[in-house]
């Protein structure tokens, strides 16, 4: 077997030097009644040629983005990625090491982690940022939790903005942990009264900007009145290219800044791995989830780079840590850091732009055909249009044209009637005019 | 013709007093941070210019700079390849981190992960478009069910510490379905500390369960903490002293009798994959790391993967969103009401999970097979044995072996040598070798829990025992020098953890020059 | 004041009328390493004997402070918060980290004077 150095020579030899007769021997703590002789019920071994073949052929039954016209966005969102990023990260010395634990030897990666913190306090407007969580909807649980924590309250208040699998995930989140929610219901336009619900028990406040819907949602009213009652806020956002365009979190007056950072680097891989990331103010440094770079020095006094504020975490504090994470999304970070190096101020403020003249473009379009209109005042990148008929059977209709043509808002709000007609459609600098016309041509033939 | 040689000899200048005018030392570049190398307007990537139409961003436009660094690609490249270069990994050595499972990370994984069929792949489009991708979670699903013995697989978990607490909620969701509550969780004193931090989460107060004079769960002191407010016990097998816990399926049998779960930290699974089917040890709920057992690669602490298996008693908790096959094609259930007889406890994350680890993990299993799978534990295990055997007479273990696949040796070789575990380990570092996990488990006095993996060859594993048992004999000879300033030769020496603590500085700041 | 007493969690406190002052023993700070980090309780908080009052935080190591007698928290060494160092370099003395008024002097009752906390800590090496 290619990955297994060890020949039978060599097995028997160490066995001797062991001093035990058979390798079933090594095994002789297991009960005999867990003990199985033979092979698993599963295929034998295959050469890499046919591991490739079985693989591609898997791969092959599914529309990639990249044969398609593409739209799709709902809080995962399809950039340019340019070549190095891979080819960077893809470096054995990022690759196939482990968490920094021994800092002499992975100044590398805490290098890294120190500039993609410094990068996510930069676009979020906030003071600090940690390492990473495991994805956007993660990060923005644990953002609860730690409104918990800095607050001792235990009531938090979730925008109808709020991406309905990130209200879940929350949701779940606190349940256990016995925290209660307040969700208001889907604001398809992007107004509600989230102030009202605000109250002296209130932990937090959790407004995404932009929303589900593409709404842009000014913070600073939201902050003032929710740092009235003691509250914090805490902003989300699925598209961090936003941030490039828009007025950031911290700006708008967010305690916690909570974000899917996987436009940057990672790609849209079916889901995830993507990339959390987490950012507050320094009052709240010792309240934060998941690992901390820090700057110091090292016997000679030169500059370094340590994991720190560690007994915070779960291997020192066990069942008091602020969060149970251990494994973060390490090489996601770096595929961001250095995404984002490349743009650098300037490119990531006009693919902001391009981004969102591309959006207004694609509405522009789509508005034109009859019974469709757009919801949004404001927007970046993505808007919600409503449709004359339902846009579940919409979307599989443009699928088996060749065009993913955006994300049925029904697909995540199931059984809410006012949701049913609703397409979610991002524009991004991938889009050609192209692809603008054929999802035009094909929304109005599936429509006719 | 040449006729004029060159000196060839070995130069025998002290290394170690020698500076450089750059700092650099060879090939080991320093290197300052990116925000160090900006130049206002530069960028590493050409753009068209924005047309000037007006914005629809409802008067909440940015104004002024973020403060990002321009960098060409040169540059950039430049820069984190010099990063890189500051890194152990296990492509350029042997990694002993115990409980981390170090393996090899074959290229294979990460080329077919690369296959644009599923990096580029959004997890929203239409079912019809995407069910390659769901018959390859289906297949991994399969495998995972099958290799560890057990009915049902939740895919969602994020990593191991994820993972665990799906399988905790899953314990608290079936225990409010029996309408109990159950608040007392019982763990290991030596149990990573994700386990107590995660029955936290959940609400569960942790009750440590001591361990006995063999390194094992003492099982007598469990059975006296069982009782009706007992909602699980959490074990990891093989434990974290590298042990197979012999009494594992009479522990099942108590705390199933006692009416809690049984949730096993699936960590070490490599010790067992193909040859010991955790279902039929007794547990109820194990969380599998892909990115141990099954070679994803760590990628600098992740991502992971963190698939949760459960027994028929919890299967019908596991949370959204799974998988079915129906009518020859695949659906993915993402919502409680389509969820038929299943009461799932939630959501752990938005969409489904890792699917970039899925298809690595996949395309390792379809690799080595069942057989290769089997063999896979063995010579893992036969490694870590091997490391035992030859260096228990130098180092001193705590408890006799076999062991499974990590070896653990405590700090009484150093005894009065005035060397300590640290000191040991970063003496391993000028040596060429990334350290043992140590001062883990806390069962061991400055423990040094050693895990070669089944990835490393036996000329390997025997210079390696050959380096260890050198830095032992020199540490207890009385010198040194080679361990207190160690390490002398990596990109730095130790760093002040106690600045970095005492003052933190977690982002670079611009300082204007005076 | 009286002489301190210690707790087998490695508080000491000394009391002085109605007021104990509390503190980390010598040995404690040893076994933490550099302290980084202390987290004091709020001036007016209330404890029960053994409440976990404070935590003290080294580079690998955290330990919640247990007050080694109940009442309501008077004052706190705010110096702490600037300087953690100070708890290692006088942990039975500057290193004190808060005054409280005593509820209940049978609190004391079961607490180690100094030679049995000695013969305590010779016990756990």
């Amino acid at each position: 077997m290619r990955y297994l150095p060890l020949t039978p020579n060599d097995r028997v030899s160490m066995l001797q030097t062991i001093g035990v007769d058979g390798v079933d021997d090594l095994f002789r703590d297991v009960p005999a009644a867990a003990k199985r002789g033979g092979l698993v019920d599963l295929p034998l071994h295959k050469g890499e040629m046919e591991v490739e073949r079985i693989l591609s052929a898997l791969a092959a039954k599914n529309l990639a983005a990249g044969q398609a016209p593409f739209f799709c966005g709902a809080g995962s969102y399809r950039h340019h990625i340019p070549a190095s990023v891979d080819h960077l990260i893809q470096r054995s010395e990022f690759l196939t090491s482990y968490t920094p634990y021994q800092p002499e030897i992975s100044q590398g990666t805490l290098q890294y982690l120190f500039e993609f913190q410094t990068q996510v306090s930069m676009l979020s407007g906030m003071e600090i940022a940690n390492a990473s969580m495991y994805d956007g909807s993660t990060a923005c649980a644990e953002a609860v939790l730690m409104a918990g924590r800095a607050t001792k309250r235990n009531r938090a208040v979730l925008s109808g903005g709020l991406h309905p699998q990130y209200r879940a995930v929350v949701e779940t989140t606190s349940h256990f942990a016995g925290g209660e929610i307040d969700a208001m219901p889907p604001a398809f336009d992007g107004v509600e009264d989230i102030i009202a619900r605000i109250d002296n028990g209130t932990s937090c406040v959790v407004v995404q900007t932009p929303d589900f819907f593409g709404h842009l949602r000014d913070l600073r009213p939201i902050a003032e009145a929710a740092h009235a009652k003691g509250a914090l806020l805490v902003a989300v956002t699925t598209e961090p290219l936003a941030l490039g365009a828009i007025k950031s979190p911290g700006e708008m007056g967010a305690d916690i800044f909570a974000g899917e950072g996987q436009s940057l680097g990672v790609g849209l891989n079916f889901g995830g791995p993507y990339l959390g990331l987490f950012a507050a103010h320094t009052r709240l440094q010792r309240q934060m989830p998941g690992r901390l770079c820090g700057e110091t020095v090292d016997a000679l006094g030169r500059r370094g780079y340590v994991l720190t504020l560690s007994a915070r975490e779960q291997h020192i504090r066990r069942e008091k840590a602020t969060s149970n994470i251990c494994t973060n999304s390490g090489l996601c970070c770096l595929a961001f850091t250095i995404h984002l190096s490349l743009l650098g101020e300037s490119g990531f403020k006009r693919l902001a732009m391009l981004n969102h003249q591309a959006a207004i473009k694609l509405s522009g379009m789509l508005e034109q055909i009859p019974g469709v209109s757009c919801l949004n005042k404001s927007f970046f990148n993505e808007f919600t249009l409503r449709l004359p008929k339902p846009a579940g059977p919409v979307a599989g209709a443009l699928a088996a044209r060749g065009v993913l043509g955006g994300v049925p808002a029904s697909r995540l709000l199931p059984g809410d009637p006012n949701a049913a007609n609703l397409l979610i459609a991002a524009a991004t600098e991938t889009n050609s005019d192209e692809d603008m016309a054929a999802f035009a041509a094909a929304l109005k033939e599936a429509l006719a | 013709m040449m006729r004029q040689g060159r000196p060839t000899g070995p130069i025998q200048a002290g290394a170690e007093s020698f500076e450089t005018f750059t700092g650099n030392r060879g090939l080991d570049h320093e290197e300052p941070l990116i925000f160090e190398q900006d130049a206002a307007g530069r960028s590493g990537v050409d753009l068209p210019e924005p047309a000037g139409m007006a914005d629809r961003l409802g008067g909440l436009a940015r104004q002024g700079n973020s403060g990002l660094p321009g960098l060409s690609e040169p540059q950039v490249v430049r820069h984190f390849v010099r990063l890189s270069r500051k890194n152990y990994a296990i492509d350029s050595g042997l990694y002993p981190l115990g409980s981390c499972t170090m393996k090899h990370n074959p290229r294979l994984n990460e080329k077919m992960a690369r296959l644009p069929g599923f990096a580029d792949l959004h997890p929203l489009q239409p079912i019809g478009s995407v069910q390659g991708a769901l018959e390859l979670i289906g297949t991994l699903a399969h495998w995972l069910r099958t290799l560890t013995g057990m009915p049902a697989v939740a895919m969602s978990p994020k990593a191991g510490a994820h993972g665990e607490l799906c399988g905790l909620m899953a314990i608290r969701a079936a225990l409010d379905a029996r309408g109990e509550k159950r608040n007392r969780v019982l763990a290991p004193e030596s149990a990573h500390g994700t386990n107590p931090a995660t029955a936290a989460m959940c609400g569960f107060t942790v009750d440590p369960i001591p361990a006995d004079k063999r390194g094992r769960v003492d099982l007598a002191a469990l059975k006296a903490k069982l009782g009706p407010d007992v909602a699980a016990i959490m074990v990891t097998n093989p434990n974290t002293c590298g042990l197979f816990e012999t009494e594992i399926m009479e522990m099942a049998k108590a705390v199933h009798n006692a009416g809690g779960y049984f949730y096993c930290d699936g960590a070490n699974f490599n010790a067992l994959v193909g040859r010991v089917r955790p279902g039929d040890l007794g547990i109820d709920a194990m969380h599998i790391n892909l990115h141990k057992t099954f070679s994803t690669p760590h990628g600098g602490g992740g991502p992971g993967a963190g698939p949760v298996v459960f027994s028929d008693a919890l299967a019908k908790f596991a949370p959204l969103p799974f998988i079915v096959h129906r009518g020859g094609s695949f659906d993915l259930i993402e919502q409680e009401a389509d969820a038929g007889d299943a009461s799932p406890f939630g959501r752990m994350t938005a969409f489904h999970g890792q699917m970039g680890m899925f298809v690595r993990a996949l395309s390792y299993m379809l690799s080595h097979g069942a057989d290769g799978l089997r063999q896979v534990a063995e010579d893992a295990v036969l490694s870590a044995n091997y490391i035992l055997a030859s260096l228990k007479d130098e180092l001193s273990a705590p408890f006799p072996g076999p062991c499974m696949h990590e070896c653990l040796f405590d700090d009484a070789f150093l005894k009065d040598t005035g060397v300590t575990t640290l000191d040991f380990a970063k003496a391993m570092i000028d040596e060429g070798y990334h350290p043992m996990t140590i001062y883990f488990p806390l069962v061991a006095h400055g423990a040094m829990l050693i895990e070669p993996t089944e990835t490393e060859s036996k000329d390997s594993l025997d210079s390696f025992i050959a380096c260890l048992r050198d830095l032992a004999r020199e540490a207890k000879s009385g010198k040194t020098g080679r361990f207190t300033s160690a390490p002398r030769l990596a990109p730095r020496g130790r760093l002040d953890e106690t600045r970095a603590a005492r003052t933190p500085v977690l982002r670079w700041q611009h300082s204007p020059s005076p | 004041m009286s002489k301190s007493l210690y707790t087998e969690d490695h508080e000491w406190i000394r009391v002085d009328g109605p007021i104990g002052t509390v503190g980390i023993s010598n040995y404690a700070q040893e076994q933490l390493g550099d302290i980084v980090f202390v987290e004091l309780p709020e001036v007016g908080a209330k404890f029960e004997r053994g409440g976990e009052a404070a935590v003290v935080e080294s580079v690998k190591a955290a330990s919640e402070i247990y007050t080694p007698a109940g009442g309501e928290v008077l004052e706190v060494n705010t110096a702490l918060e600037g300087a953690p160092v100070m708890v290692n370099e006088g942990a039975e003395s500057t290193g004190w980290f808060f005054k409280i008024r005593l509820s209940n002097a049978a609190d004391l009752e079961s607490l180690m004077d100094e030679a049995a906390y000695n013969e305590y800590v010779a016990g756990l090496a």
